[in-house]
């Protein structure tokens, strides 16, 4: 309990200091874990969209994969981009290990399919809803993915905002590719495991919070962002 | 107008995710060290690092690893030099060719910890293998790091010494497979033995109920060396800057450094780089 | 090159063995406004949706006398539950002229006039799925017409509306037929059909039992069925 409070306690003081390491690992988190989720979003949500609205041969085998991949344990997606990211791996010569570079690779791989599955079931629910009417109206494949995209894009990003909880709390494969370096690539989680290990458990409950805080804030962000102009409801 | 201002709080926040690569890459020369878990733990490299930024101009990163891993980092190139402790590891990783050579640059020791009331009664031991033996009749508690790293080799080697076989303990004996720390803090939630460098258990914060019980036996000093990644087999490898790490940790100034390094007001290192 | 005639051979539905629909051949010529009538699960919505392309045809053939891609983009089509895309009521309208490639401004004040010319204006900016029923049809039909379609089907547009909405659709589809558009209209409300035919196709079975003018239908039709149809009676 005395953990608990004293943790709070340093929480509060590390943010109103603005303490320099805890603003350089914050931003590193937040940098790492956006990027990630742009370069996933950007695969998984037409992928979605696609798998939605193309009826082709392994389309039920892509899902079934996709939904498998989603629990993948991140420490065995951090162990594979190691092995190829390492300078005597298939990669080695980009000599991207231990960079921030490497972390988000991991993060995007982890959180394609959770986005991709999200983002699929509610998808196939509109593209069930609009079949008619598109296909009524002679629109490509193109314009089908598009319009899915769009005319979904509430519950995509409820789909985005899952990938980005999952790449935020996230250590275990950061922590093999990053190697948590300090003012290289150590962030929130990898610095709270590091803390943990040195049995400073207040400073480690700091950190924690400091990421509770940070993923609520930025869902509200995110959330805000995403209100149309009248409110939505969809 | 609300409009306006969302735009300009997602572009922000779109920029704070993709501008700041360039900020980390830009960054003056740097080169990769792997060390174990039982050196960064003790804090002297947080008095190493910035004394060497500023003479050498050089940013060392640190790859925290155990002794295995850092052995494996070097053999594949993935860092530029390695600084452990576990001297068969880095003869085979010398024999191997993974590396030029093998320098040493100062030792540590370590130490028995166990619950305060020392149930099996290693404090009046005399000897190490002394305190495992009782540790081993009594059935104690003991946590091994079991991670292959240099201090759960050592550990293995001390058990052999004792003339106790690992592989035939029972449920008293707890392999974790975790680092220094993350040991520590088993052990002192199980109120059980475990073995640790001096460093890792002086820094440690979560001491709860546990005591340094055992320590001073001349088998318990762990000799640190500093070995280059051979360019050979890596040619990317920077071994000017690894060179000249070598030359600063070997230096006299460095000697005052280490030496001079305590926690609590005791010495941790001894030097003895020659 | 003009659509029509439409000239079906043979067609069927069906799917593992088991047919629906035909055989059905059929030739949809000339102006005005066929009506499909026929008992419930007659056939008629399978029917207007095979003609309109949505179903694949197991035997048999449909050809228009254009090209199949021409033929696609010169029809449209109501559905009995109008789909409404989660957009608003002004970029639902849009939505077809932005497929074509229309550029948004221009796309806009187009739709702007036609929810002027179906009394939706006031409700440009909502959300399509808080219309009522009859704004909701009235907003399908004005999206199936705003591309100046030369062939409209609609499958029972005005089932579940009430007599105000009924007339503001029938007043809008009589606009659209004036002005060229050849509509396919299925309905069980005998009123409607007598009010706008020029023809009627009367099916029963999965099959067109007949297809004549209208006059005639109602005056005199050729079979017992479609008779004890008109009548009223429970035809199977």
């Amino acid at each position: 309990m005395s953990d608990l409070w004293l943790g709070l306690q340093q929480a509060v003081w590390l943010v109103i200091t603005l303490n320099g390491d805890l603003v350089e690992i914050t931003l590193r988190s937040l940098q790492v874990t956006l990027t990630a989720l742009v370069v996933a979003s950007a695969l998984a949500l037409p992928l979605a969209a696609l798998l939605a609205v193309r009826r082709f041969r392994w389309r039920r085998s892509v899902i079934a994969v996709l939904n498998a991949l989603m629990g993948l344990p991140p420490v065995v997606v951090g162990l594979i981009v190691y092995v190829t990211l390492s300078r005597s791996g298939p990669l080695g010569v980009l000599g991207l290990l231990f960079t921030p570079t490497a972390m988000v690779i991991a993060q995007v791989i982890i959180i394609v399919p959770l986005i991709a599955s999200i983002a699929h079931q509610s998808l196939r629910e509109l593209w069930s809803d609009y079949h008619d009417l598109l296909i009524s109206m002679n629109t490509t494949q193109r314009q089908r993915i598009a319009t899915l995209l769009w005319d979904g894009r509430r519950a995509l990003l409820t789909a985005a905002l899952a990938g980005f909880g999952r790449a935020i709390g996230e250590v275990g494969a950061i922590m093999v590719v990053g190697g948590n370096i300090d003012h290289a690539t150590r962030v929130l989680t990898t610095a709270i495991a590091l803390e943990t290990g040195k049995g400073e458990f207040a400073m480690a409950l700091a950190l924690g919070f400091v990421l509770i805080a940070l993923a609520l804030l930025v869902n509200l962000a995110i959330h805000w962002l995403g209100q149309t102009e009248r409110g939505g409801r969809w | 107008m609300k409009c306006i201002l969302k735009q300009m709080v997602a572009g922000s926040v779109l920029s704070v995710g993709l501008a700041a690569f360039g900020a980390t890459a830009a960054l003056a020369e740097q080169m990769k060290l792997a060390v174990t878990t039982s050196f960064h733990n003790s804090g002297l490299a947080d008095v190493l690092l910035p004394e060497i930024q500023k003479d050498l101009d050089l940013e060392v990163q640190l790859l925290v690893v155990g002794t295995g891993q850092a052995i494996r980092l070097g053999e594949a190139g993935d860092v530029d030099a390695i600084l452990v402790h576990s001297r068969k590891a880095e003869e085979a990783f010398l024999a191997a060719g993974h590396g030029t050579h093998r320098r040493e640059i100062m030792y540590n020791d370590f130490v028995f910890i166990g619950p305060a009331d020392d149930a099996a009664g290693i404090a009046q031991a005399g000897s190490a293998a002394d305190a495992l033996g009782q540790i081993a009749r009594a059935e104690a508690l003991f946590v091994s790091r079991g991670d292959d790293s240099g201090t759960h080799k050592k550990e293995l080697s001390l058990w052999r010494a004792a003339g106790q076989d690992p592989e035939g303990f029972g449920s008293w004996y707890r392999a974790v497979g975790a680092g220094m720390g993350a040991a520590l803090n088993t052990a002192s939630g199980m109120g059980a033995y475990i073995m640790s460098d001096r460093a890792s258990w002086l820094n440690f914060g979560n001491k709860a109920g546990l005591a340094l019980l055992f320590a001073g036996d001349p088998v318990l000093f762990n000799q640190y060396a500093y070995l280059p990644v051979n360019p050979e087999k890596h040619d990317h490898v920077k071994t000017d800057h690894a060179a000249a790490l070598e030359d600063w940790l070997t230096s006299a100034k460095a000697a005052k450094l280490i030496n001079g390094y305590q926690i609590g007001g005791e010495a941790l290192f001894v030097f003895n780089a020659e | 090159m003009a659509l029509l005639p439409l000239k079906i051979e043979g067609a069927c539905l069906g799917r593992r063995g088991r047919r629906w629909i035909g055989p059905v051949d059929l030739e949809l010529a000339g102006q005005g406004t066929t009506i499909v009538i026929g008992p419930n699960g007659s056939g008629k919505t399978s029917l207007l949706r095979m003609m309109h392309g949505l179903e694949r045809l197991r035997e048999g053939s449909l050809r228009w006398s254009c090209p199949l891609e021409e033929a696609r983009r010169k029809q449209a089509f109501v559905f009995q539950t109008p789909i409404m895309m989660r957009r608003s009521v002004l970029d639902n309208l849009a939505y077809p002229l932005r497929l074509g490639g229309m550029d948004r401004k221009a796309a806009q004040a187009e739709a702007e006039a036609w929810l002027d010319r179906v009394d939706l204006a006031p409700a440009a900016r909502r959300d399509a799925l808080r219309l009522s029923g009859g704004e909701r049809q009235k907003l399908a039909l004005a999206r199936a017409l705003i591309r100046s379609p030369e062939v409209l089907f609609l499958d029972e547009p005005c089932a579940a509306l009430d007599g105000r909405a009924t007339r503001e659709i029938e007043a809008i589809l009589q606009g659209a037929s004036t002005s060229g558009t050849r509509l396919v209209m299925s309905t069980h409300d005998m009123g409607q059909a007598r009010r706008l035919a020029d023809e009627v196709i009367f099916v029963l079975g999965g099959r067109v039992h007949e297809y004549s003018p209208a006059d005639r239908f109602f005056d005199q039709p050729e079979t017992p069925q479609a008779s004890a149809f008109l009548r009223g009676d429970i035809v199977e």
